[in-house]
């Protein structure tokens, strides 16, 4: 039912361009106002969601850890398990941003008889990574498009990524990585039951989504291929914000599938569960330092409460104390002034 | 909003990355190289649309056929029969590498490895000049 629902609905979403082009020829709107239109709901979008979450209050401080705490000298302590301040947790960060740290922890469980029995399972570890730099790297690649000017770095990740030279033009390691780790995702979510249980539709869609945008990305490079040139013409109108349809050339229909379904991942980003690219960033669990122990850390939302001290309450009903013969206990009261003034000056 | 001494400077990071094409094209973008057509021939040996689009292709298939297969003529789509060969064929109308094919291929960033073997007209012009002058 959610996969069903999630694959007709990329289905609609690659007929949306492929009719409006090629039967109504509608080039210029999906080629300049959509990708506009979606670029400006991501940024709005993701900033939008960044504030909202940034408003919300940390009530306490409750980092994630699985190392020894900083506490003695003479303890050894683990860096990255257990961050004492706030270098240690760009570490941390960094590590868990950029590599799947946590990811790599990942444990499966299964039954064997009436045994429940946990080992490594590093394969969704690996297919993680293999997607997630997989698509930065195109992504970053995509920017030869873009750039009047193309920096020699560009040329280098080119000839890096087509290192093996299969094929003419040659296939790029970065698009078999990117297949490979969403083909993975994909399948473990239909084959493995306990996953299966607990994906949705909001699952399914993205996997659906960017598994059109990569097959109709490699099938325009090797099988219907479009006039380059007459992209990247338009590609630099977008970003130089002086749109034009390229004038003398025709660029295959396969084009704006590719940049609608891209239009409508930037779109959906910033409201689906893919914004966990700035989600973790604010994960409370990852970003705060464990030191609990050595920092009094203060409840943002604590209300400031009104106290009545143990000598203003002295002071307040010192009549009635004295007349029923109670002793008053000035001199520590005093003392305590004094320290107050201290704290003060 | 509670940490703005980090979140403003990652949300302005976070524009900066997905808005680098508009910074790295500012004052850089010019008018869009043209390649030079040839002046005398107006028909390549397909579609004007065709050839802009899989040109490479079609040089693929010529090298298998002329190389692999020791076929060298090729209809085109007017029914003309052409002799397949780079250096005699295409380069006999598109009379410069530089001004020709470099110029898309230097703009799109795209890197054939036609000349790794075969030798451009103006390699040969240059090899001509330097046996002459050693003559």
């Amino acid at each position: 039912m959610n996969v069903g629902v999630s694959l007709l609905a990329v289905i609609a979403l690659i007929l949306i361009p492929w009719i409006g082009v090629s039967a109504l020829g509608l080039d210029s709107f999906f080629g300049i106002v959509i990708p506009y239109l979606a670029f400006f709901v991501f940024f709005i979008g993701l900033i939008y969601r960044i504030v909202q979450w940034a408003r919300v209050p940390q009530p306490f401080k409750i980092p994630s850890v699985c190392g020894q705490e900083k506490s003695l000298p003479w303890i050894k302590y683990s860096r990255l398990e257990s961050p004492a301040n706030t270098w240690e947790v760009v570490l941390r960060m960094f590590f868990e941003v950029v590599f799947f740290r946590s990811l790599f922890r990942n444990l499966r469980a299964d039954l064997q008889g009436r045994r429940l029995i946990y080992g490594s399972a590093k394969w969704l570890w690996f297919g993680a990574i293999l997607f997630h730099w997989g698509f930065f790297i195109v992504l970053i690649r995509h920017l030869r498009l873009f750039l009047y000017h193309v920096p020699s770095i560009l040329n280098y990740i080119d000839y890096v990524d087509s290192f093996f030279q299969i094929g003419f033009p040659p296939i790029y390691i970065t698009d078999l990585m990117i297949l490979g780790g969403l083909l993975f995702l994909l399948l473990r979510r239909l084959v493995d039951a306990k996953v299966s249980y607990i994906s949705h539709a909001s699952d399914y869609f993205p996997l659906f989504l960017i598994l059109g945008i990569v097959i109709s990305g490699i099938l325009m490079r090797h099988v219907y291929k479009v006039d380059v040139y007459g992209v990247k013409e338009l590609a630099i109108g977008l970003a130089t914000l002086h749109p034009a349809m390229p004038k003398d050339a025709h660029i295959g229909t396969i084009f704006f599938v590719h940049l609608f379904l891209v239009c409508t991942l930037a779109a959906y980003f910033p409201f689906s569960k893919l914004v966990h690219m700035v989600g973790v960033f604010f994960s409370p669990t990852r970003n705060l330092p464990n030191d609990n122990r050595m920092r009094r850390y203060v409840n943002p939302w604590d209300y400031p409460v009104k106290y009545h001290t143990f000598c203003e309450w002295q002071e307040h009903f010192k009549e009635q104390l004295q007349q029923a013969g109670f002793e008053l206990d000035e001199e520590w009261c005093k003392g305590q002034n004094v320290a107050k003034e201290n704290k003060a000056a | 909003m509670y940490n703005s001494d980090k979140v403003i400077p990652g949300i302005i990071i976070f524009i900066i990355f997905f808005t680098i094409p508009m910074w790295l094209n500012l004052g850089g973008a010019k008018a869009i190289p043209r390649p030079e057509l040839p002046k005398e021939e107006k028909n390549c040996v397909e579609s004007k649309e065709y050839m802009r689009a899989y040109h490479m292709k079609l040089l693929l298939k010529w090298r298998n056929m002329a190389i692999r297969e020791g076929k060298r003529t090729f209809v085109g789509a007017d029914g003309k029969t052409y002799l397949i060969s780079l250096q005699n064929t295409c380069m006999k109308c598109h009379k410069s590498n530089e001004k020709f094919c470099d110029r898309c291929h230097k703009f799109v960033a795209t890197h054939p490895d036609c000349w790794h073997c075969h030798i451009a007209p103006e390699e040969v012009a240059k090899l001509r000049r330097w046996q002459n002058g050693n003559r």
